[in-house]
């Protein structure tokens, strides 16, 4: 089996640099602009791949990139933006690749800007990645010494020029067009799609924004073919997924693996089970935009198009888990005080829905809520969905929402039978006192 | 004013957009760096360089976890609050600093020495909890490890 984007990743922490990356095959790709791989080709090897895209919605890259005006009367900059905000709870795997492999970024993008004739990249990092930060400033710094970046390209006129921006905090700059107003220095709420960021993005300028994890997998497409890539995963999308476990398991931790591999294979052979004295009850499989999955679902292949709708989606792969000692009112009122912070305000359904989910789960847990805040609950799933807000972060809060009150029923019930929280022995005791 | 230093700084952080207003984030952490906060002098220092309002700035600098429109302590430590490290015991992390400090979320030390706020996850997750101090990451961060983690922190 081939990990190729992690294979040579050090697991004490330490980077690989320019050196050592050419040595292990680093920037071998760009050998294959000198042998006259066009723009289109690349663009065609990576449709064929069945490369989706690794920032939560799976999105076929090929597809994508094929709004992107191209040809010699095609606006002039276009932008190639990796997405590195990686805010989602829960997630910290592109991280993982930038920290250990800075440099599989830098080839990402220059090889993503050649195909799409787009001369100008920008990493989008989030603010707390300080360490990843100084990386790719280096990385950056190596690349214009060795003229990767800043100069044309061997063999071609293609020259590419990479800026690292970080941020300063805030879960609503993930989302594309929030991340393109952030970039341009406005405040960062959703523009309005159509235009879509392909035609009119960055300062009203092509732009294709891209997930980091998805960035990584473009020069060893290029390196090894579209069959080989596809002979990485064990369904129709191509190549391997970071995964990721966290919560109370043996071993929390991120494994590169096929697509497709379960979730409990990744449970029980990579995090060694669930930690002792505690029982599964179910799991969020990508950030907590995405919904519950409980024990019958454990033997589906994690991928972007085998879930059932019923079921829900991937997202980001980094997977949380829920045991039997932790209250699951708790867990999602945690997620909804998240959603109600993060909201950016820009439309009322948001800036005043979460707030409100979030009120009525504190309720619950404090043991003030009747049946009728559940059916308020309910209807939230349904205000909040998607379609009747302005970008995708309200309908992602509400899928956890949705799906636990489908699985975790009784639970919820039992917070108002009870007149608190079942788990909480604060709570307990106040009881017993009143 | 800018001092020379923040000036050349900020026409360093320009050089990467095609538009002045792009810097606005850089510019913000960098007087940030400099001042520890952003005081309504500070904004009106750097709307001028950026040749935009102070208050379409400050819509900005409102808009981001990690820019200070009050001062802040000599250190600031960030306790994820998210799910991951909430499942595994963020809030007796935070206890425990508030009987070691006597501060709460949003407060500083009487001494100026520590600030304590929530933040949105670290992206630490597989080694729950986490809690940022300054740019330092910790995970793994059980309450009684708290007190050595601050020692280097004065
Ligand atoms: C609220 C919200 C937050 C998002 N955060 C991120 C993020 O941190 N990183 C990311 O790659 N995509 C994020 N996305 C998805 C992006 O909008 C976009 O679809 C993605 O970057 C495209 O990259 P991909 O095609 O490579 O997956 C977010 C979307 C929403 C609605
Ligand atoms: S759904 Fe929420 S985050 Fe998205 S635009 Fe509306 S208020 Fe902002």
């Amino acid at each position: 089996m081939d990990y190729p984007l992690t294979k040579y990743i050090h697991h004490d922490g330490a980077s690989r640099m320019l050196r050592e990356y050419v040595k292990g095959g680093g920037y071998r790709s760009l050998q294959r602009l000198t042998a006259g791989m066009a723009p289109k080709d690349v663009q065609r090897l990576v449709g064929e791949a069945g490369l989706r895209g690794r920032g939560g919605g799976g999105f076929p890259t090929g597809a994508k990139w094929s709004f992107v005006p191209m040809g010699s009367n095609a606006p002039k900059p276009k932008y190639i933006v990796a997405n590195g905000d990686e805010m989602e709870p829960g997630t910290f795997k592109d991280r993982i690749l930038m920290e250990g492999d800075p440099h599989g970024l830098v080839e990402g993008m220059i090889m993503a800007g050649y195909a799409l004739d787009a001369e100008v990249g920008y990493i989008f990092l989030r603010g707390e990645y300080h360490l990843s930060a100084q990386r790719l400033n280096q990385a950056i710094a190596e690349a214009y010494a060795a003229g990767y970046l800043g100069k044309p390209l061997p063999g071609t006129t293609f020259r590419f020029d990479l800026h690292l921006h970080s941020s300063a905090g805030r879960y609503i700059c993930g989302e594309e067009t929030a991340l393109i107003n952030a970039l341009e220095g406005k405040r960062a709420v959703p523009r309005a799609k159509p235009p879509f960021p392909q035609t009119v993005g960055l300062w009203g300028q092509p732009t294709i924004v891209q997930n980091v994890e998805t960035l990584y997998n473009i020069p060893h497409i290029i390196n090894n073919g579209a069959d080989w890539y596809r002979r990485l995963s064990r369904t129709q999308d191509g190549g391997t997924k970071m995964y990721g476990i966290s919560g109370r398991v043996r071993n929390p931790g991120w494994w590169e693996l096929p697509l497709g591999t379960t979730a409990r294979e990744l449970l029980e052979q990579h995090a060694g089970g669930m930690a002792e004295g505690v029982r599964f009850r179910g799991l969020l499989p990508g950030g907590i935009s995405t919904a519950f999955m409980i024990e019958e679902h454990l033997d589906l292949p994690l991928d972007f198009s085998s879930f059932p709708p019923e079921v829900g989606r991937l997202g980001t792969g980094t997977m949380i888990i829920l045991d039997d000692q932790t209250c699951p009112v708790g867990f999602v009122l945690n997620l909804e005080k998240f959603f109600a912070r993060e909201s950016c305000g820009w439309c009322t359904p948001c800036r005043e829905g979460l707030p409100w989910v979030a009120k009525l789960l504190s309720a619950l847990e404090e043991g003030r809520a009747t049946s009728d805040d559940l059916s308020l609950l309910e209807m939230h799933t349904k205000w909040l969905a998607p379609g009747h807000t302005f970008c995708g972060l309200a309908p992602g809060a509400m899928a956890p929402l949705q799906s636990a009150l489908k699985y975790f029923r009784e639970d919820f019930e039992r917070h108002i039978t009870t007149g608190g929280c079942p788990w909480s022995k604060k709570s307990a005791q106040q009881r017993v006192l009143a | 004013m800018l001092s020379d230093t923040e000036h050349r700084e900020l026409e360093e952080a320009i050089k990467h957009y095609p538009d002045k207003r792009g810097a606005a984030i850089d510019a913000l952490l960098t007087i940030q760096r400099h001042r520890g906060w952003i005081s309504d002098d500070s904004l009106l220092d750097i709307a001028q360089f950026l040749e935009i309002t102070a208050e379409d700035l400050d819509s900005i600098a409102t808009f981001y976890n990690l820019v200070f429109r009050k001062p802040v302590g000599r250190h600031v430590a960030f306790v994820c609050d998210s799910i991951s490290c909430w499942i595994k015991g963020c809030d007796q992390v935070q206890e425990q600093i508030k009987d070691l400090y006597d501060v709460d979320l949003g407060q500083t030390t009487a001494d100026g020495r520590l600030t304590v706020l929530p933040i949105a996850c670290l992206g630490h997750c597989e080694r729950a909890p986490a809690m940022m101090i300054d740019h330092d990451v910790y995970g793994e961060v059980t309450p009684d490890k708290i007190d050595v983690l601050m020692d280097k922190y004065k």
